[in-house]
């Protein structure tokens, strides 16, 4: 098994099965991976809810040892294997488990580290405090250079363990790449499993979803509020398509938009005061704008054709949105005030579900080419587009908030699945869910620490 | 007004009433935990409370012997001659009682985007509306809404199924 820096010339696949037992602790990661050979895994059997499977490597993977956090083995989550999982599925870095060696406040053997041919070390550890809390540190080191690289400590309830280990994949991923992580946000999804309805919100892992909405009818096409801690979706439990927005944490959940006719397509403007929509209130689908507080709607495009899935320029000052006005359904642009409505792409004659990048600079939709639905990328600096995806049945693109990721719903062997790509295709992590079809997934926004 | 007894209902839920309706097998955890005060001011984010939606009661049956489906060609939204009787019928069933409601539900197949599909199930319920107000009907009695893909009669992946998926019903409230 080769470890250390490795420049990889073709893609190599590489099965990681990262399997959840439930509720209590993570079983280990076992994976083994030859530059430009075989490829095998280990499958550990168990009561799972997701599994996750990572294909495709990058060019480069800084190599990072991991030890066992102090005290872990008597925690409730096991917060290296967490760190070292997370680091993984990003696809830019090795892990290497390095057993209970140190802690944040030993300094580590830079020459012993540096025989195994490692970039970076993480260590830390966890108590367990009076009042029932947990008392968790980390610090990270650069062996190359033999630097500190900071550390930071925290004071949770179990239940945050799991984010607390996220967190601290967010800071070990920033320290070293220079690009901040998504470790710590949440991704909404739904499942349709024996005739009812779920609307998960999981850990960017897939970990630890929770139903924030049951239902024996659809819901569909849920939207993070900017700051994260609502979601708007369309449910069909009164029989007709109606936009609900849900505050998670709490369960309270209000109607945002019941009009004559169909209600749905909601997504946030990037300041969080208004959503668009469409409703078919006056004859056909059309966009709206809507308070998110409620109340009246303002009809934004005026066609006689279709106009739906509706997205804000980051900044909010456009909308991209789907519309058949040219015979057949394509992406164009509209200032969210309303204007002139611009076409944006040219290729194909069936472009839906836009979704823009955090920095404006992608447009990620589906297209249909022979037949097959697949995801596509536009730069919409340079007009140039790419197929980014070997998939053919893909559906409802999302950005990470980093916008270096994109979770998108397809299907593999039959089976709806999620999956998460870099924006050139290459490292792909897939979300199997076990129990049922899973589609339709958001991811959230950057959560305040 | 059956939306205010939802949530009155889910409000009524969640401040902890029996409920009869069974809770998802897989489980979920409740994380409205212990609020958490340090330097770090970390918040239980993990916190997500669930909410349960039950299914509504039936409804009226509507004209006796006559079908409640209108079915359409692929990409089209137009009224087949060969629906024309049944679509009368239901105009005189409907004109007979002003409090008489419908709705109109357009479908599609599985093929394409969710919200596309929703729009083009919305074309097809709005043309059986329009024939229906046509034929007399009024506004206050009809309203076209859309299911997209979401409900289909057949899951198949066969031209067969599509067929059967690509419709409108007539639904008696």
């Amino acid at each position: 098994m080769l470890l250390g820096k490795v420049f990889c010339l073709f893609a190599v696949s590489i099965e990681v099965m990262i399997i959840q037992f439930f509720q209590r602790w993570v079983s280990s990661l076992l994976q083994l991976g030859v530059c430009g050979a075989l490829s095998f895994f280990a499958i550990i059997s168990s009561h799972a809810q997701f599994r996750i499977e990572v294909t495709g490597v990058g060019v480069t993977q800084i190599p990072i040892g991991l030890s066992t956090f102090k005290g872990e083995d008597s925690a409730p989550q096991k917060i290296s294997t967490i760190i070292s999982a997370d680091l993984e599925r990003s696809g830019q870095f090795k892990s290497s488990a390095l057993g209970a060696i140190g802690d944040e406040v030993s300094r580590p053997d830079f020459s012993a580290l540096r025989q195994k041919n490692l970039d970076a070390h993480l260590s830390g550890s966890i108590t367990r405090l009076a009042d029932g809390r947990f008392d968790v540190r980390f610090r990270l080191w650069d062996i190359v250079k033999g630097q500190d690289l900071g550390g930071q400590s925290f004071a949770v309830s179990p239940s945050d363990l799991r984010l607390i280990a996220h967190r601290i994949s967010d800071y070990v991923y920033e320290k070293l790449t220079g690009d901040k992580g998504v470790f710590s946000t949440r991704i909404a999804y739904i499942t349709k499993n024996a005739g009812k309805y779920h609307l998960w919100i999981a850990d960017s892992d897939g970990e630890n979803a929770q139903a924030a909405l049951t239902s024996p009818e659809p819901i569909i096409s849920p939207s993070w509020s900017p700051n994260g801690t609502q979601l708007a979706y369309v449910s069909f439990e009164s029989r007709k398509p109606v936009i609900y927005v849900h505050e998670v944490a709490s369960g309270k959940r209000r109607v945002l938009a019941n009009f004559k006719g169909s209600n749905s397509a909601p997504t946030w403007s990037p300041n969080g005061n208004q959503l668009a929509v469409t409703l078919t209130r006056d004859g056909g689908s059309q966009l709206y704008l809507i308070s998110s507080v409620g109340g009246e709607a303002k009809r934004l495009t005026q066609s006689s054709s279709i106009d739906t899935e509706p997205v804000f320029t980051p900044d909010g000052s456009a909308i991209y949105f789907v519309s058949d006005r040219g015979g057949s359904p394509q992406i164009y642009r509209t200032p969210s005030i309303g204007g002139p409505v611009q076409r944006v792409t040219f290729s194909g004659n069936y472009n839906i579900s836009p979704s823009i990048s955090p920095d404006g600079r992608f447009l990620a939709y589906i297209s249909r080419v022979n037949g097959q639905f697949k995801l596509h990328l536009m730069d919409l600096n340079i007009d140039k587009v790419s197929a980014i995806t070997q998939s053919v049945a893909d559906e409802r693109p999302s950005f990470a908030p980093n916008g270096k990721l994109l979770v998108y719903a397809t299907q593999i062997q039959g089976r709806e699945a999620l999956m998460t790509t870099t924006l050139d295709g290459r490292i792909t992590a897939r979300l199997a869910g076990q129990n049922g079809d899973i589609r339709e997934p958001h991811w959230g926004p950057f959560l305040k620490p | 007004m059956k939306n205010i007894i939802f949530v009155i209902s889910l409000v009524l839920l969640m401040t902890g009433c029996a409920s009869n309706v069974k809770l998802a097998e897989v489980p979920v955890e409740d994380k409205a935990g212990a609020a958490v005060s340090t330097d770090n001011a970390l918040q239980p984010k993990s916190s997500v409370t669930t909410v349960e939606v039950s299914k509504l009661p039936g409804m009226d049956p509507g004209p006796v012997g006559v079908g409640k489906l209108v079915m359409f060609d692929y990409d089209s939204f137009v009224i087949k001659p060969e629906y024309q009787s049944l679509i009368e019928s239901h105009a005189k069933y409907l004109r007979a009682d002003a409090k008489r409601k419908v709705n109109l539900e357009g479908h599609t197949d599985e093929r394409g985007g969710r919200e596309y599909n929703l729009a083009l199930g919305q074309k097809r319920s709005e043309s059986v509306r329009k024939a229906l107000a046509l034929l007399g009907v009024s506004d206050s009695q009809l309203e076209a809404v859309s299911f997209g893909k979401e409900k289909p009669v057949d899951t198949a992946t066969n031209e067969d199924a599509y067929a059967k998926n690509r419709r409108a019903e007539i639904s008696y409230r």
